[in-house]
């Protein structure tokens, strides 16, 4: 069985993120950029399938500009197989409905059984491209997976998912698409000869337009701007004093 | 492993801030004596000391004394009634001058995490505590130089520069509470001395604050001022000995973008240093760190601070974390993979990864910076630092292994790239025929071997005895007469660096 697993490039999750001055949006150039948290949490899980024996091959793929290969020779110092590039001119026009439809085509060409992506991307919060490709697809879904168990005829896959009120226990038919949570793996380290071997895996470049896909956006970004700051904390003098602020400004009683 | 407290009340206060470390104490004044020409406090003092740093630079407080008293390792502990906290260097040469006058001793503090026991109290001193004195004065963007009071944490220097593009040239495992002062005058090395240079090269200024109270302004911030004698060189590294830092001037180089650390296993010693070599051929300008860990050392600090390990598949003796820093991803990504391909081709590294984000850099550093600390819970630690020949460093840890048995665990890692070996050794209790068994021996060896018997932690109080190893007789001598030149009746930090 075949798994594919989509991972995005995107600002590293330690840097502190600058906003660019004409408020369009954050600002990548000079900035570290890494695959996304979550989706290296996804191509961690497809790994360990492959591992368990769940599944014989690992496709990783991403979207957007050139640099997209570096994030998809991560995916492959993990240990993935083969990497597939969709290249557009860039990467802001990617939305998340654009990535889906551009997942489905992709989906219907290499026929995996299971679509991993991570829940959502750090930079746009969107947590929207699994739940669109499978209804595109017409899939079964699992999202915030916190843990994914293949059945022995892989036919099914069970999935504990991280709901607000608890954990909920679904299972579903294959193919299905799941999307992983914080808490679903500790993704491994690329090891040196994973490393050198993963310059050597193929990744196979296709344009939108050989999918037959239209890039459109529905989404126009109007303006990004920085949270306001912090105000300082006031220093008081006395007790008297803190519960006469506490009164009269904070109105807490 | 049983808590053995010491003959002391425990505070709440210290109790909760000793929480994971294990209490011993050493008896500082085993083999030395308090010298009684100097005085003893008395209500006189404190109220003019009162006098010039105000009540809320005047700390009489039991349990803060106490913390403030006690050195990081937990192993000296001195018995200061009194610590003053100066707000400006005015404030320093009054407490200097009034203590010269009465021949009070004093010990200069920063954010007491050396290691040597430097920074406390041998007896009653008092304790001259610079962190109160925090603030950035200027910093010029053109140039890089940074000018700020002696008592800024090293931390809160680099984020304060990150912001504008540059970083502080020193970076060390305390650097969340060592304080610049501290590190100037201890000549702190840290982990990146193999690209941009000790603190005699980068400090451009310093004001110092004699021990008659005549503050000492060097602090220009010239690139290059050959106009006279470099008299700042002689108080970097001098421990407080003969002046008290106030301000600092550095030069801070451009924080750069690309960032990369690999975390390799090699079987033998002789591949750590053959892999220097490499590192240096093809890293070459971009190498900004080369440090090794031996395998006891990682087991050390994966069973006491909850890291995992980076390559857990890999049983090696020895473990490399090598970084590059330079200004282009692309240029330092195509250098690190010739280096790991010829490195790995050449059967120099078994095993290694290198990390693919900032999230894994900062753990593979979190390991690298988290032993001194793992040690510090594991029991009683005896640490050395020593500069040996790069060929003949690792024989000490082996003969030494070999000398103690199962007696202690020998730990060793350090800044393989500078010649420098942290060797330490972990026993579950101080003991003195531990202790017999270690010393002499391990500075003979290191004499033997033309090293030196403190490479970068300095000799505070725990070394005193132990500069005849590193240095000739001459020197000593005329080292002696500087301190008697500049600090006449012996109040500054007294009973360290020189027995």
């Amino acid at each position: 069985m075949k798994v594919m697993v989509a991972v995005k490039r995107v600002v590293d999750y330690a840097v502190k993120v600058r906003i660019k001055a004409d408020k369009s949006g954050v600002e990548t150039s000079n900035t570290k950029m890494s695959m996304n948290p979550f989706c290296e949490i996804a191509v961690e899980e497809a790994l360990r399938i492959k591992e368990a024996g769940r599944a014989s091959e690992v496709v990783v793929v991403s979207m957007g500009g050139e640099q997209c290969v570096e994030t998809i020779r991560t995916g492959l110092a993990m240990g993935a197989d083969r990497g597939l590039h969709v290249i557009t001119q860039d990467s802001s026009s990617l939305f998340p409905l654009a990535v889906a439809k551009l997942l489905q085509a992709l989906v219907s060409s290499e026929q995996p059984r299971l679509l991993l992506l991570g829940k959502q991307a750090i930079d746009d919060d969107c947590n929207q491209t699994g739940q669109m490709v499978a209804g595109l697809l017409g899939w079964p879904q699992a999202t915030f997976a916190s843990k994914v168990s293949i059945s022995d005829d892989k036919e099914s896959v069970c999935v504990e998912r991280e709901v607000d009120g608890g954990i909920e226990t679904i299972q579903l038919q294959l193919p299905a698409v799941v999307t992983a949570d914080l808490r679903l793996n500790t993704p491994r380290y690329a090891t040196l000869p994973n490393i050198m071997k993963a310059k050597k895996k193929s990744i196979q470049r296709v344009t939108p337009e050989e999918l037959n896909v239209v890039i459109g956006s529905d989404l126009e970004v109007l303006e990004v701007t920085e949270p306001p700051k912090r105000k300082a904390g006031v220093m008081v003098a006395s007790v008297d004093e803190l519960l006469d602020k506490l009164k009269n400004e904070a109105r807490v009683f | 492993m049983r808590r053995i407290l010491a003959q002391r009340r425990w505070t709440p206060l210290g109790k909760k801030w000793l929480e994971n470390c294990r209490a011993y104490s050493v008896p500082a004044s085993s083999k030395v004596v308090r010298d009684e020409r100097f005085a003893t406090l008395d209500d006189q003092d404190i109220k003019h000391f009162s006098g010039i740093v105000g009540s809320k630079g005047l700390v009489v407080d039991k349990d803060e004394l106490e913390v403030a008293n006690t050195d990081w390792m937990r192993k000296f502990k001195g018995s200061a009634q009194l610590l003053l906290r100066p707000q400006s260097s005015n404030q320093v040469a009054e407490i200097l001058k009034y203590s010269s006058s009465r021949r009070i001793a004093v010990v200069p503090q920063g954010g007491n995490t050396g290691l040597v026991g430097g920074s406390v109290p041998v007896f009653d001193e008092v304790i001259v505590n610079l962190g109160a004195m925090n603030s950035i004065i200027s910093f010029d963007e053109v140039s890089g130089i940074l000018i700020c009071e002696a008592g800024c944490i090293l931390e809160t220097l680099d984020k304060f520069l990150a912001d504008k593009g540059f970083m502080f040239p020193l970076d060390l495992g305390a650097k969340g509470s060592c304080q610049i002062g501290g590190n100037v005058s201890t000549n702190a090395g840290g982990l990146r001395l193999i690209r941009y240079g000790s603190l005699h090269g980068n400090i451009l200024g310093l004001e110092v604050v004699l021990s008659d109270g005549t503050i000492l302004d060097m602090l220009s911030s010239l690139r290059k001022d050959n106009t006279g004698y470099d008299l700042k060189q002689l108080f970097i590294g001098a421990e407080g000995t003969l002046g008290v830092v106030t301000k600092v001037a550095v030069l801070t180089p451009q924080k750069l973008p690309s960032v990369n650390v690999g975390f390799l296993a090699c079987t033998d010693y002789t591949s750590c240093q053959k892999m220097l070599l490499e590192a240096r051929k093809h890293l070459g300008e971009v190498l900004s760190a080369f440090e090794f860990i031996d395998s006891f050392a990682l087991d050390m600090v994966l069973k006491h601070s909850g890291h995992r390990h980076p390559l857990p598949d890999a049983k090696e003796k020895f473990y490399l974390l090598i970084e590059t820093t330079g200004s282009n991803q692309s240029h330092d990504k195509e250098k690190l993979d010739n280096f790991v391909e010829t490195v790995l081709t050449q059967g120099l590294v078994v095993d290694g990864t290198i990390a693919q984000d900032n999230t894994q850099i900062s753990n593979f550093w979190h390991i690298r910076e988290g032993i001194a600390e793992a040690l510090g819970k594991a029991g009683a630690v005896y640490k050395y630092d020593l500069s040996i020949p790069i060929k003949d460093l690792y024989n000490l840890v082996e003969i030494l292994r070999e000398r103690l048995g199962g007696l202690a665990t020998v730990v060793a890692y350090g800044h393989l790239g500078d010649g420098n070996l942290h060797l330490n050794i972990s026993a579950p209790d101080y003991d003195e025929k531990l202790i017999a068994k270690i010393e002499p021996f391990v500075y003979e060896w290191t004499a033997a071997h033309k090293g030196s018997v403190s490479a970068e932690h300095g000799l505070g109080f725990m070394k005193a005895h132990a500069i005849h190893y590193s240095r000739s007789p001459e020197t000593v001598e005329l080292m002696r007469k500087m301190k008697a030149m500049l600090d006449p009746n012996g109040i500054l930090n007294p009973y360290k660096v020189i027995a």
